[in-house]
């Protein structure tokens, strides 16, 4: 019963119900919709926004933002283009580590700034936003690295598949799976989410807060590096305007699916589904033939119905709060 | 500011004594020129359950924060167990063995209780990974072992104040602590709860646990505590032997100082019902509230933090919400939870915190002081900084606001001087009535005298006020009358004459008693 009720809080079910709904909706009006290479296409286009939302969940949880990675990204992408470009033979998995770890110095950038200026996150990150994509912007110039210039094993990894699924899509449900685990069942884990829930208290309780909150802004910056080399697998030309505008994307499908922007709750999996979701309703649009003002339009209502949805359930939790609270006068 | 040693039993010398579980000993803490503790002193030994008391400002919460590794204390003698300690943060304290619970507990609202327990230690199996079962299963034993049972899988979100304590206590036992401080535990707790918690402590003690009880209820106090430390002005006073004393002498000590002819009101002729307060309730906060206030009287509103005094005044001026009553002002009825009928109405309010709520920090004097009369001094919507500041200059010069422009930002001034920029711009809109909440709060001696000064000469003029202070001089002192209040009643009125410390303080803490 109880695990039920924790499992409905988490909100991962209804976000997956809705998936499962629409996809269904979707393919009785279009049966094309869920032919193999549709399907494919469409966990290729979630794959790289569900690493990013499993990177911004970490900082959300902790009741921060990130909303630089559109910028890393492009920076990493760009980077890992470079690399190829300039050294041709240069081993794959390399250049993995090497764009996790560039992405994961961006991050520490960010968290550095969060936690020593104690200024919000949302300020922080809109500054290195703009400061990170101005650095691309002068070392791209208008110069562009196209799929064609990388090594053949680097693209096939975003088309071989592997029991039907992408390599790359592969990448992502581990990554997935893996922070997960970290997040339920490890205490560093459970200490983000206890810094998210209420950070007075945790400064009480003697968490150590600004490591741990570093540490989020440094993995997320990881991930998003990872998603940057993916990125440059899957698409067909990195330049200066890569992952423009990505951020919001992101953060939407981690508040989708179910990752309350005030910290604390919500879990790796739910903002993943919430990715999966998102990218889904834009090809099950296409695939309707909707409109591409009501696109937009429809994945706007679907946030602001997930902050509804949290913002009913906290305060039926302060109103309990405060019935239970009213004494005895 | 004398110190009369009246000691039962001394504190214990530098002897290292096995039942004492913690000792602190002149310990002084200060904020710039403010001297929160000048000589915080305590001992507690194992096996007991010892009172802390003091007025409001005695420096009881600095001296908790002490011991809970929230302040570093600027000087004193800090041991636990015998052995001299030196916290840095709050985790050295509770590897100590110190936890400390306070009166509304800080637990993560979307963590499960058993989760709140044990952050940042839960139990964890061979691979590394918590065990979410042998977690459950031990706060399943602690409850029980306490006696109260509380799911430990719920989300804390929701539970009960007193709830909410026993999961604080459980995870003072599950840290094994050797001292449990308890901060006004009781404060928010019915009956019942209090019971509860009352058993759970002394269950506690039977084990050779010392319990710090921060209480400003006597009758609690006296119930469980077997002794008791007297805290005033920052300072030690004395530590008895419950059995040996009684409520009268404790009060004398929390309020016994020379309270001299400080705060003079000048005697003003009281004219007509001003303000006519009738039944007011605010479910779980106050309830029925009714008093009057006439032209020309200082009515205070007198009470231990917490009683509801300045929600009340809120509630008044239109800020809060009220569930019941009435608030009639000159024989009209004034429209509920609309601060700008009040204003209109006339009415004005100094709030307790000025930097927050009062001033705008980063505006000018003249700015400030004229933020009420915006729509009569502008024209054609746009205001005019010379009429600003012309209109600034009478208030502040009357109420010889020290500054050398009226352009300098508010926040470059002194406490005090703030504090008058803030009754000048109530005074601008020429008030019926003024309420001032905690008026000298943070404010240095001399320019308290000032502010005295003008609360009397407004008195003096007609002006009907509504003081909230919890400085008992500045309540005798000040009020005409004094109306006290005790969990979110007016449990006791006091005409000037019979107003003292002793029945005031009383009043405040023991109503239960009185009433």
């Amino acid at each position: 019963m109880t695990t039920a009720l924790h499992f409905f809080r988490a909100r991962g079910v209804p976000v997956a119900g809705a998936l499962v709904a629409l996809i269904i909706v979707t393919s009785i009006v279009n049966p094309r919709f869920l032919s193999p290479q549709s399907v494919k296409d469409l966990m290729l286009n979630a794959t790289i926004v569900i690493i990013l939302a499993v990177g911004q969940a970490l900082v959300i949880i902790t009741r921060n933002v990130d909303l630089s990675i559109g910028s890393i990204l492009g920076l990493v992408a760009f980077g890992t283009g470079s690399l190829f470009n300039a050294f041709p033979g240069v081993p794959i998995p390399l250049v993995f580590v090497a764009g996790m770890i560039f992405g994961a110095l961006l991050g520490a950038i960010n968290g550095f700034l969060v936690t020593a200026a104690k200024v919000p996150a949302l300020v922080i990150t809109l500054g290195t936003m703009y400061i990170f994509r101005g650095v691309l912007t002068s070392w791209a110039g208008s110069k562009q690295y196209f799929s064609g210039d990388n090594p053949k094993e680097f693209g096939a990894l975003s088309v071989d598949t592997f029991f039907g699924f992408p390599i790359i899509t592969l990448v992502a449900i581990v990554v997935v799976a893996a922070v997960a685990l970290y997040m339920q069942y490890m205490r560093a884990g459970r200490d983000l989410y206890a810094i998210g829930s209420a950070p007075d208290a945790a400064k009480l309780f003697g968490i150590r807060v600004t490591p741990r909150v570093l540490a989020a802004f440094i993995a997320s910056g990881a991930l998003t590096g990872l998603a940057g080399v993916l990125y440059t697998s899957r698409y067909n030309s990195v330049g200066a305007l890569t992952g423009t505008g990505l951020e919001l994307d992101v953060v939407a499908a981690v508040v989708v699916g179910g990752v309350a922007i005030s910290g604390g709750t919500g879990t790796v999996v739910g903002a993943a589904i919430g990715a999966v979701l998102l990218s889904t309703i834009t090809s099950s649009l296409t695939a309707t033939r909707v409109d591409k003002f009501w696109q937009q339009a429809i994945v706007g209502v679907l946030i602001l119905s997930a902050i509804l949805i949290d913002r009913i359930v906290s305060l039926r939790n302060a109103k309990k709060l405060r019935v239970s609270e009213a004494r005895d006068v | 500011m004398a110190t009369e040693p009246q000691n039962d039993s001394p504190v214990a010398t530098n002897a290292v004594d096995a039942e004492v579980a913690l000792s602190l000993r002149g310990a002084s803490k200060s904020f710039g020129p403010v001297v929160a503790l000048a000589d915080g002193t305590i001992e507690v030994r194992h096996g007991e359950i010892h009172a802390l008391v003091g007025e409001n400002g005695a420096g009881k919460s600095t001296l908790v924060k002490i011991l809970a590794g929230l302040y570093i204390p600027d000087a004193g003698d800090f041991r636990i167990g015998g052995q001299t300690v030196a916290f840095k943060s709050p985790a050295d304290s509770k590897t100590a063995g110190i936890s400390v619970i306070y009166q509304e507990p800080t637990l993560f609202p979307d963590l499960t209780v058993a989760e709140n327990i044990f952050i940042g230690r839960q139990p964890r199996n061979r691979v590394g990974f918590i065990d979410r079962g042998e977690m459950r299963a031990r706060a399943r034993d602690l409850f029980t072992t306490l006696g109260v049972p509380i799911d430990p899988d719920r989300v804390a979100a929701g539970l009960s104040i007193a709830d909410q304590q026993i999961i604080e206590i459980a995870k003072a036992i599950s840290l094994d602590a050797k001292v449990l401080v308890m901060d006004e535990p009781t404060a928010a707790l019915s009956g019942i709860e209090v019971e509860r918690l009352f058993g759970v402590a002394r269950n506690l003690r039977d084990k050779g646990a010392g319990i710090l009880f921060i209480s400003h209820r006597f009758e609690e106090v006296f119930a469980l505590c077997d002794r008791i430390t007297v805290m005033r002005d920052g300072r030690y006073i004395g530590v008895h032997t419950t059995a040996d004393v009684t409520v009268p002498e404790i009060v004398k000590e929390m309020v016994g100082r020379e309270l001299g002819a400080l705060f003079p009101k000048e005697v003003a002729p009281i004219g007509a019902t001003v303000l006519a307060v009738e039944g007011l309730t605010r479910a779980g906060v106050f309830s029925d509230i009714t008093f009057e206030v006439r032209a020309g009287e200082i009515v205070a509103l007198a009470g231990l933090v917490g009683a509801g005094r300045t929600e009340v005044a809120r509630a008044i001026f239109g800020i809060d919400k009220y569930d019941a009553g009435s608030v009639t002002l000159n024989g009209r009825a004034l429209k509920p939870h609309s601060p700008i009928a009040a204003i209109t109405a006339g009415i004005g309010f100094v709030p307790e915190d000025r930097r927050q709520q009062g001033l705008v920090m980063e505006l000018s004097v003249a700015k400030n002081a004229t933020l009420t009369l915006r729509e009569s001094l502008a024209r054609f919507g746009l205001i005019s900084g010379k009429r600003e500041r012309a209109a600034a200059t009478d208030w502040t010069a009357r109420l010889q606001v020290k500054t050398s422009s009226q352009d300098y930002a508010v926040s470059t001034l002194s406490g005090g001087n703030q504090q008058k920029v803030v009754l000048a711009k109530w005074l601008a809109t020429e008030p019926k009535l003024l309420i001032v909440d905690e008026p000298t709060r943070g404010i240095d001696v001399g320019t308290k005298a000032e502010v005295h000064r003008l609360l009397s000469d407004l008195a003096g003029r007609g002006i009907a006020i509504i003081m909230v202070s919890s400085e008992l001089p500045e309540v005798l002192g000040m009020a005409d009358r004094v109306l006290v209040m005790h969990e979110g009643r007016i449990s006791e009125e006091f005409s000037r004459e019979a107003a003292t410390a002793e029945n005031v303080m009383h009043a405040a803490t023991a109503a239960r008693e009185v009433a």
